[in-house]
């Protein structure tokens, strides 16, 4: 057999062939590549009641590497996650200060409102991820024609350098290890695939979904003696492969009211506000804050993560327990610029979309605003 | 200049005017700046600056006397962009040193022997940073300027790079002068502790080992349009053999590096094989010939076998090292580590800015750290493994090192046509004889 043909039909992920075929000019600068779909008009949705979303992106599947152009063609990657109706409501945002484990930053407490909304059953897991990560009608952040667009433009991660995982578990379990950015940028690219305004919740949205109705410190009441059955997390995450603990499966322990898993444990979830110290000050002089928000800005840093992870105590799985992200999350990273795409080391991070029922006017069309520069 | 390798030669022999052998005893008082000349302006470089200067803040606080005072970049925009970098005072992480920064256009270098005219400066020490291929000959020129180094792994991507490696090392020694590398690992408080209880006899004798890189391609660089063969592939240099060595010598290197630290020596015998399966399609020229999978089976002296993984392909990752002995087995991962099940180690501070700080110290205790010898054996561990896989031989070290494997084009420069040679298929690829 001639040795050609040992190269025949092999999946090739990280061609981006058809950004080849599509490198914009200077005219089109400013647009993702002009293969890229336009966006699809959304299924209608039934008034709050769950629903399924299916996303598709692509691999290249290249059949002879050596023939001249390289004859391809495109398989689908699909990936499916669950939306649950999240009834709008007020509740009680932050710790009381006799909570065990609380923070300084989870007060005062204050009175808070949000709208309905839906929320992903699970966090995004690494199948729903990798459709974006591999969708190669939209071109990769490091590469050069990417350079020319605009900020607002969709670029997908670059390849991660070392294991992306750190040694979890792919399949089925929640992608983890991405920045801010990327986990903005994943939505804006999943708002083009689905004509649906989905993004990141805003802290007040999480808290609520976490707290489920309830004011405690869990969802399911404030002994943590009963966490390990709705959480991953330190004391129940350590398996024999990894004595150390380790992410889980999604989904395997029991649901919070609103049928939201994983919301304590698993991995700490980003939220889309930026960082504001003197938000829950502020929110305190207000007898009810509707729908706060601190809108991200081209910051890098600081957001705000919540949920704890399979690392964490019980303390740290709170529903009002929250972790300021700060650039020691990069310092693993030994290059210079540091990637805005990947966090190093820090497999304890990752996140879950929300879609409003009416969306709020500052956060309409919310793109992702980071860009890479030497800081 | 008959060719690239005589250019190299002879600038580097003239480039030593300098020369300080007895520099390190300059600082047994502890108090003199080190005034730093960076090479290559690439991602690795610049955060090696950065690493240099946070290791120096943790030694001497903000009275620290590092001096970043060249820099120097085949491409003018690269080395422009690292002074501009380094003198931004807004800048989070470059801001805070900017009196440590004496960079001018007069010290600013670009084009192919822009190291050579860095070297000809008062630098004491320099930062090695471009890609592996061009190392040994920078090397060679810094070690023979008396400068004090930081080099990037790995030192070389063929056996005629090791072997000027191996020579380097008792000439680096007679000059007193500081060679550490960039296999941080070794520096790595996690590893350091793991490694000692292997020594002390956590896990008993060593019977087998096993260790992998097993990922993703990190990136590629398509062409720009009207870009020169030559300069494209220094551009994309990761996927021409000559610049990278193959990734199994450009990222597993750290792998084998631990293993061969745990074992005392690097190994003598190696077979396996691998290929080129999913990677770049299209022409060489465009798409490079780098390998994406390698499976070596290593021998060391006493007969522990070390199966060692490395590929670029989609699918469950996997960087990490396991050793395997008569009472139990050790495993680590940058930033975890256990014996028997049980956590043996942890981190405090990133081990990119610990080995500037040992680097550092070593220095002005006037007893300065040389690793070249172990990071060379680590290169030329991988390096030896990726050519048994090329030719699918069983190669012994001493045979694969005396081999006349040269993979420096001749007559190099940025502007000239460079063919580039398909991806080696085994069992037709064959290790030149020593000439």
């Amino acid at each position: 057999m001639p040795l050609r043909n040992t190269f025949a039909v092999v999946l090739c992920a990280a061609v981006p062939l058809f950004a080849v075929a599509t490198a914009p000019d200077e005219k089109s600068a400013n647009k993702p590549a002009d293969k890229a779909p336009e966006t699809p008009k959304p299924a209608k949705l039934e008034p709050k009641k769950n629903f399924v979303e299916k996303t598709k992106g692509f691999k290249t599947v290249v059949d002879d590497p050596d023939s001249e152009p390289p004859k391809t063609h495109r398989e689908d990657l699909k990936a499916q996650f669950e939306m649950v109706w999240v009834p709008g409501g007020e509740f009680t945002m932050g710790s009381p200060d006799a909570e065990v484990g609380r923070e300084a930053l989870e007060g005062p407490r204050h009175k808070v409102k949000v709208n309905g909304f839906w929320m992903a059953k699970v966090e995004c897991g690494w199948d729903e991820y990798d459709t974006f990560w591999y969708d190669e009608n939209y071109l990769k952040a490091d590469d050069t024609a990417a350079k020319k667009f605009g900020p607002d433009a969709i670029t997908r991660p670059t390849n991660a350098f070392v294991d992306a995982t750190y040694g979890h578990v792919r399949e089925g379990h929640p992608a983890l290890c991405m920045t801010h950015h990327a986990a903005m940028m994943y939505c804006e690219w999943l708002r083009k695939k689905t004509g649906r305004a989905y993004r990141l919740p805003t802290e007040a949205e999480w808290e609520y979904a976490a707290r489920a109705g309830k004011d405690d410190a869990y969802s399911f009441g404030t002994d943590p003696k009963g966490l390990g059955e709705y959480a991953w997390y330190k004391d129940n995450s350590a398996t024999d492969a990894k004595p150390a603990g380790t992410t889980h499966k999604s989904g395997t322990k029991k649901p919070n009211a609103f049928g939201l898993y994983d919301m304590h444990g698993s991995v700490w979830e980003w939220t889309l506000d930026q960082y504001d110290e003197k938000a829950y000050e502020k929110g305190a002089k207000n007898p009810l804050s509707l729908r706060p928000v601190t809108v991200p800005t081209d910051e890098k840093w600081s957001h705000v993560v919540r949920g704890g992870s399979w690392a964490d105590k019980a303390d740290r799985c709170r529903s009002a327990a929250r972790r300021v992200s700060d650039k020691s999350w990069m310092k693993w990273d030994p290059q210079e610029p540091q990637s805005i795409w990947w966090l190093t080391r820090m497999d304890v991070i990752g996140f879950r979309v929300v879609l409003a029922e009416e969306e709020q006017p500052e956060l309409a069309d919310l793109k992702p605003k980071v860009i890479k520069k030497s800081e | 200049m008959s060719n690239r390798r005589d250019f190299l030669k002879a600038t580097a022999a003239v480039g030593g005017v300098a020369a300080a052998s007895s520099f390190a005893s300059a600082f047994a008082g502890g108090g003199d700046t080190i005034k730093v000349g960076l090479v290559g302006c690439g991602g690795r470089g610049m955060g090696a600056v950065k690493d240099i200067l946070n290791a120096e803040e943790k030694i001497n606080g903000s009275a620290g006397k590092v001096e970043i005072v060249a820099v120097a970049d085949v491409f003018k925009n690269k080395s422009e962009n690292a002074v501009k970098t380094f003198t931004n005072e807004k800048s989070k992480d470059y801001g805070r040193f900017t009196k440590n920064v004496k960079l001018t256009p007069d010290t600013t270098f670009s084009g192919l022997d822009a190291y050579q005219k860095l070297l000809a400066t008062d630098v004491n020490l320099v930062i090695l940073a471009t890609p592996p291929g061009f190392r040994p000959y920078h090397l060679e020129a810094a070690v023979k300027s008396g400068k004090n180094i930081f080099c990037e792994k790995p030192v070389a991507v063929d056996a005629t790079g090791a072997r000027k490696c191996y020579e380097l090392v008792e000439e680096s020694k007679k000059k007193n002068i500081a060679i550490v590398a960039g296999t941080q690992r070794r520096h790595q408080k996690g590893y350091i502790e793991t490694l000692k209880q292997v020594r002390d006899g956590a896990i008993g004798d060593i019977l087998s080992a096993r260790c992998s890189w097993n990922g993703n391609e990190p990136w590629f660089h398509k062409r720009p349009e009207g870009m020169a063969d030559s300069t494209y592939q220094l551009y994309n240099w990761y996927h021409y053999l000559w610049l990278c060595g193959d990734h199994i010598v450009e990222q597993h290197v750290h792998n084998l590096d631990v293993i061969n630290w745990a074992m005392g020596g690097p190994p003598v015998r190696a077979v396996g094989f691998g290929g080129r399966a999913v990677r770049h399609p299209g022409a060489p020229k465009d798409a490079g010939q780098i390998w994406d999978h390698f499976a070596v089976e290593y021998e060391y002296k006493n007969g522990v076998r070390l199966s060692s993984y490395c590929r670029h392909l989609p699918g469950d990752d996997d960087v990490s090292e396991t050793l395997y002995g008569s009472k139990g087995t050790c495993y680590t991962r940058d930033g975890y580590y256990e014996i028997n099940k049980k956590p043996s180690g942890s981190d405090n501070i990133s081990a990119y800015v610990q080995e500037h700080i040992d680097l550092l110290n070593s220095i002005r205790a006037g007893a300065p750290l040389n690793e070249l010898k172990n990071v060379t054996d680590s290169t030329f561990t991988a390096i030896f493994g990726r050519n048994a896989c090329y030719g699918c031989k069983t190669l012994n070290w001493e045979d694969a090192l005396a081999s006349s494997e040269d993979t420096m084009p001749k007559d190099y420069a940025l502007d000239k046509p460079l063919d580039a040679t398909r991806a080696p298929v085994p069992g037709t690829w064959k290790l030149p004889p020593r000439a």
